[in-house]
């Protein structure tokens, strides 16, 4: 335990590393998601077909290999940046999609009724959109972002594999000369890692269980 | 939802319209992708002053005639598959005991259940694996595979647990009437069919497992990234350093690719009905649109 309360300002710096992680990278993803989705259930056709091949690309891209590749492949094409950097486009890129498919699976949710009697009362697009299809449909997005949003928090971990030190890569510079506490100090940091991923997945489970009642 | 609903049939103005922003994105996403290419393609200057090839130059890709490069391209896509493989299983296995541990009748075992799940949904594979790899010292294998049938399992017990839930009471009241007990029910009645229901979601997490493997490269063991990059760059220098992770790159596009494409099939099948339903009445009143997708 000791090993832990000593190096308690390693894994303090290494926790707030994992947070801006997750605050830039989180926002990040979600502009570039949001654009995404948008393209999708567009009416112009090239933008469907590209932000189609976009996500199924993206979405089947390890994340150790998108940061590997961000980490060693484009610093050797001549890409000068900080790793955290690099980490935080990685990471960014490799949300978007997930962001995506949670925001077009809400607008999908809501019900085809819906729409149509907005359109049969003689609503507009922007109309049709504004007051009946996306207050339904951002309730719906809500639990499946925030679980977008764990799973982010969680995958912050493999940037610390490639040069980052955040909690993880703290974690393993500590195990370095403590090599005696390891199970101490991973459960600590597992302990930092779930007072972010416990309370998220609170919330979107309430969140679940109103929107449920209510449709 | 079609997203045709949304707005009037689009007349002669707005199909054109469409066309011509349909046509300018394909340019501009073509123009940034001979943009990528060329500049890819061309010679570079390290900070030292001397002068590289391009990338798609034949002397980075020559060792692709190599059959030994190959040759340990597959060892390393086959230990990505072992780990994968006997992951998968285990998973499954962890799932199915977390989806009745959470669904017990006792007290006793479902608040265990319900704690570790969530300890182990909340938690990072890549720390699961480094747990297993320095407490248990069991080597990269033995840590990836435990790490990713753990964390897949809590996983897979959720989406059988809500299989479970999904069904009709009746289905389980109907076992206990005709006198099974109540493990029986749930074994023979009502686990078969959420099984079968939530098939699409479990090959989908399938393929996140597939995915995850790739973790345990940072905790060194030999899978496809660590073999086709690191050690085959550093056995035939540093030059191939971009194709070889190209090549990688797209063994495992093709890997999950395919794993995603057969989990789409089973959804397809399994859950016709409700496709159906949806689609033709669609397909019948917007057909003219081209808007369905």
């Amino acid at each position: 335990m000791d090993a832990v309360t000593e190096n308690l300002p390693v894994f303090i710096d290494g926790f707030l590393r994992t947070l801006s992680l997750l605050g830039i990278a989180g926002p990040g993803a979600f502009v570039i998601g949001t654009i995404v989705a948008a393209m999708r259930i567009s009416p112009v056709a090239a933008f469907r077909s590209i932000s189609t091949v976009y996500t199924e690309l993206v979405r089947n891209t390890p994340l150790t290999l998108l940061l590997f590749g961000c980490a060693f492949v484009l610093p050797y094409l001549g890409v000068r940046l900080d790793f955290y950097v690099l980490a935080v486009i990685g990471l960014t890129v490799y949300t978007s999609p997930f962001v995506a498919e949670a925001i077009r699976s809400g607008v999908n949710g809501v019900a085809l009724g819906q729409a149509e009697a907005a359109r049969s009362l003689g609503l507009g697009f922007g109309q049709t959109l504004r007051f009946i299809v996306l207050p339904q449909a951002i309730r719906m997005v809500i639990p499946p972002l925030i679980n977008v949003f764990i799973a982010l928090t969680k995958n912050t971990s493999v940037a610390g594999g490639f040069f980052v030190i955040e909690l993880f890569a703290a974690a393993r510079t500590v195990i370095q000369f403590r090599g005696d506490a390891v199970i101490a100090i991973l459960l600590g940091v597992a302990f930092f890692y779930l007072i972010v991923t416990i309370p998220l997945g609170i919330i979107a489970g309430r969140i679940e269980k109103k929107v449920a009642v209510l449709r | 939802m079609s997203d045709s609903v949304l707005f009037d049939v689009p007349g002669p103005r707005a199909k054109r319209l469409s066309r011509i922003i349909s046509i300018v994105a394909i340019v501009l996403v073509a123009a940034g992708l001979a943009w990528l290419i060329t500049s890819l393609a061309a010679p570079r200057t390290t900070a030292a002053g001397a002068v590289q090839v391009g990338m798609f130059d034949a002397s980075r890709w020559d060792i692709f005639l190599d059959v030994q490069v190959w040759r340990a391209l597959g060892r390393g896509t086959l230990a990505t598959l072992q780990m994968a493989g006997l992951g998968a299983v285990l998973a499954l296995i962890i799932g199915i005991l977390f989806s009745f541990g959470r669904t017990a009748r006792s007290r006793w075992i479902r608040l265990p259940s319900t704690v570790v799940l969530e300890f182990l949904r909340g938690m990072p594979v890549l720390l699961m694996m480094l747990f297993v790899l320095l407490v248990f010292a069991s080597g990269p294998y033995w840590a990836g595979v435990s790490a990713l049938a753990l964390y897949n399992g809590a996983i897979i017990g959720e989406i059988l647990r809500a299989g479970i839930k999904s069904l009709p009471k009746g289905q389980g009241e109907a076992g206990l009437a005709i006198g099974l007990t109540p493990v029986a029910t749930r074994m023979m009645i009502e686990f078969p069919q959420a099984f079968r229901q939530m098939l699409p979601i479990i090959i989908a997490q399938l393929v996140v497992l597939l995915k995850d493997t790739a973790l345990a490269y940072i905790v060194s063991y030999p899978e496809l990234l660590r073999v086709g990059v690191n050690n085959l760059s550093n056995f035939y220098g540093n030059r191939y350093f971009f194709s070889l992770f190209f090549v990688v790159l797209a063994i495992y596009l093709l890997l999950n690719l395919t794993l995603s494409f057969v989990a789409r099939l089973v959804a397809r099948r399994t859950g016709r009905k409700v496709v159906t339903d949806l689609k033709i009445p669609r397909r019948g009143i917007f057909a003219g649109t081209g808007t369905t997708p």
